[in-house]
């Protein structure tokens, strides 16, 4: 690795970390009870939106993720304090508390926001690239789903209108082989998702997702393709989730050993084994999970200290 | 007798439908080898075989699925998740299922049960929390039912199931583990539609429907301390509604309140006063709606407790009527 690639990587390592601390100081804040509801996690997925995201220009792109938003948003710039409490319900999160883990959003860092419905970002995202015709931006809209939403009936009619009009969106899919608590090869005849794009006309990548800079690589190539109005692409990155669907889900349907064996090929540690063979010395590397796990906890602590969303206001901002 | 849950209620309906008519089969997402994201549909696919079996997350297959099967001669009985993801796939409920026998003059019929579940619980996201049943209810064709107790999780299921069109069964979520009760399990399937009046009372007559009913039932007891005497009664079905026993109740208390978890604008609580007021039922006092806010539900707990009415605001609403001074 040369210098410059190794600073890239050590940020990538700092960003992966960034969000897979978040995710555990959640799982902890969840199993409290201090956050409440449902919380799903990105934990074994991170190398996907980091990779992502540095291939974006975020002051004009617009990223549209799923429930499964938390990293994105990190990766996005999101603050992770707000992030923080957000989730815990605090007047001071992205969303003053309105959204929570699932529906958060902060347009300020080209976060369009999660989306709880399966595949339901996917037109939105057309709709964004759309109005780059009009407004000169040179705008490239990114929607991410996992490998179930490709199932649904939105995702087909975005993939098609946006290939009908050339335009300017990534159709990223974290297929990390379950959809909730189902195969994802048994919904589908053909588990090549990336075929799909062949069927509309688009090019499609498939890439290693536990790899950041393979994803980098993957979705850099796309928003040229989408930047130069040569219309949409298809890209498929797999990769595991190395916890339930949800936090509280046992995953009963699992192989026993599926996640153990995941462990070894993980995005933090493919990272970490890569920069340590390009003479990266251990000290360095803990010290930045060191650092970014202190950061992690004083946006916590700062979260933890916000006052809850004022009641007074829930009327706010409705109308009609 | 034992206690079960709601959800086990469910579950129990689900196996005697299953076992008694061989044309029945049970499709949805994670509803087979999971046994469903709440565990209601728990043990059946091992039962029943390919009976029971999961989909791909697409409800538009899943409903229209459902309408195909049931005009050739099956009895779907299938499960969306989440109410709100019906939205999703509205032409196949409302455009489709609901016009099937009507049009076709009674040439076909869709025999298909649409099971779902709704409302907040808390830090639910405003995609996972909203209460529809008034849109279904709108709509010839559907019918609608919301069971409150466990005997009715099993009794309006064994309806729903046995109804030879289509009918949305609307569970809640927030009951499903949380609600035990005895539970008859042999007794002849219900005819369809039918309140029940769960506490009689000579001052109001309250009607609701789904977990408010329990949220009306504290408030009624809150006001008896009051001296005030409310009559409960839980709807249960929105389609066919019974008037009947409504407006027999507040021809004895002469005060009409409705409570619903759903907004208040459009509500099905609207539509209960007007077939009141349209029947003459002399009122003593104006009829009363307790309604959640018109708003989208925030994900916040707090924040969702001063949308969503709770036990001290439906009982100080319900005192309003007796007392205009103390009002809410
Ligand atoms: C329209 C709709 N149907 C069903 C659901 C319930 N649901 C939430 S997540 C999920 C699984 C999605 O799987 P996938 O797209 O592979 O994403 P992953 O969870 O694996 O990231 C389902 C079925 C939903 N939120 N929206």
């Amino acid at each position: 690795m040369s210098h410059s690639l190794t600073a890239t990587a050590l940020a990538d390592l700092a960003g992966l970390w960034r969000i897979r601390c978040f995710e555990e100081t959640v799982t902890r804040l969840r199993v409290e009870e201090q956050i409440v509801g449902s919380v799903h996690l990105c934990i074994g997925q991170e190398a996907i939106p980091v990779g992502a995201c540095a291939a974006l220009d975020l002051t004009r792109d617009a990223v549209f993720a799923t429930y499964r938003g938390h990293g994105w948003a990190l990766a996005c710039g999101a603050d992770p304090a707000a992030l923080f409490a957000e989730l815990l319900g605090r007047e001071t999160g992205t969303n003053g508390g309105r959204a929570g883990s699932a529906y958060l959003s902060d347009p300020d860092h080209g976060f369009y926001g999660e989306n709880s419905i399966v595949g339901a970002g996917a037109p939105i995202a057309v709709g964004a690239a759309l109005a780059a015709r009009y407004d000169g931006s040179g705008r490239v809209a990114l929607t991410v789903f996992g490998d179930g939403a490709m199932n649904q009936g939105a995702v087909h009619e975005a993939m098609n209108m946006a290939s009908a009009f050339d335009l300017p969106v990534v159709f990223l899919v974290e297929n990390n082989r379950y959809s909730e608590l189902t195969p994802i090869a048994a919904m589908v005849r053909n588990a090549d998702l990336v075929a799909r794009s062949a069927a509309y006309g688009m090019p499609g990548a498939r890439v290693d997702g536990n790899d950041v800079d393979a994803v980098r690589r993957a979705v850099a190539e796309a928003v040229d393709t989408c930047r130069s109005g040569r219309g949409p692409v298809l890209i498929e990155a797999h990769t595991q989730r190395l916890v339930g669907h949800y936090i509280g889900d046992a995953q009963v349907y699992r192989p026993r050993d599926e996640v153990e064996l995941a462990r070894t090929a993980e995005p933090i540690v493919v990272l970490t084994a890569a920069l340590r063979a390009a003479g990266v010395s251990d000290a360095e590397l803990t010290g930045i999970e060191t650092r970014v796990r202190a950061e992690i906890e004083t946006a916590a602590a700062m979260a933890l200290a916000a006052p809850p969303a004022d009641p007074n206001a829930v009327k706010e901002h409705v109308y009609g | 007798m034992d206690e079960i849950t709601y959800a086990q209620a469910v579950n129990a309906a689900l196996r005697r439908a299953l076992a008694e008519d061989p044309s029945t089969v049970l499709f949805g997402e994670d509803v087979a080898l999971p046994g469903g994201v709440h565990g209601v549909t728990r043990r059946l696919h091992r039962e029943f075989g390919e009976r029971v079996f999961d989909t791909p997350i697409s409800e538009s297959a899943i409903l229209g699925g459902a309408v195909g099967a049931a005009m050739m001669g099956l009895r779907p009985i299938v499960e969306i998740m989440w109410a709100d993801f019906a939205f999703v796939a509205f032409d196949q409920l409302i455009n489709q299922a609901a016009n099937v026998r009507y049009v076709s003059r009674g040439r076909l019929t869709a025999p298909m049960t649409v099971r779902t579940q709704q409302g907040a619980t808390p830090g639910s996201c405003a995609q996972h929390s909203q209460n529809v049943e008034a849109l279904f209810a709108h709509i010839p064709g559907l019918r609608v039912c919301l069971p409150a107790t466990p005997q009715d999780a099993y009794d309006l299921l064994l309806t729903a199931i046995g109804c030879d069109d289509p009918v949305v069964v609307i569970e809640s979520r927030a009951l499903y583990h949380s609600l035990k009760g005895t539970v008859d399990q042999d007794g002849p399937r219900a005819p369809i539609g039918g309140a029940r009046i769960h506490r009689t009372g000579s001052d109001i007559s309250v009607v609701t429907w789904g977990p408010m009913l329990h949220t009306v039932l504290e408030a009624a007891r809150v006001l008896e301390g009051s001296d005030i005497s409310v009559e409960v009664i839980d709807a249960r079905w929105l389609n066919p509604f019974d008037t009947d026993t409504v407006a027999e109740s507040v021809s004895r208390t002469g005060r009409l309140a409705v409570v619903h978890e759903a907004n208040l604008t459009g509500g099905f609580g609207a539509e209960i006063i007007a077939r009141v007021v349209e029947r003459g039922v002399p009122l003593s006092t104006p009829p009363l709606r307790v309604a959640t806010d018109d708003l989208r539900i925030p994900a916040a707990p707090g924040l969702q407790q001063a949308a969503i009415p709770g036990r001290d605001v439906v009982a100080r609403q319900l005192l309003s009527m007796l007392a205009p001074g103390v009002a809410a």
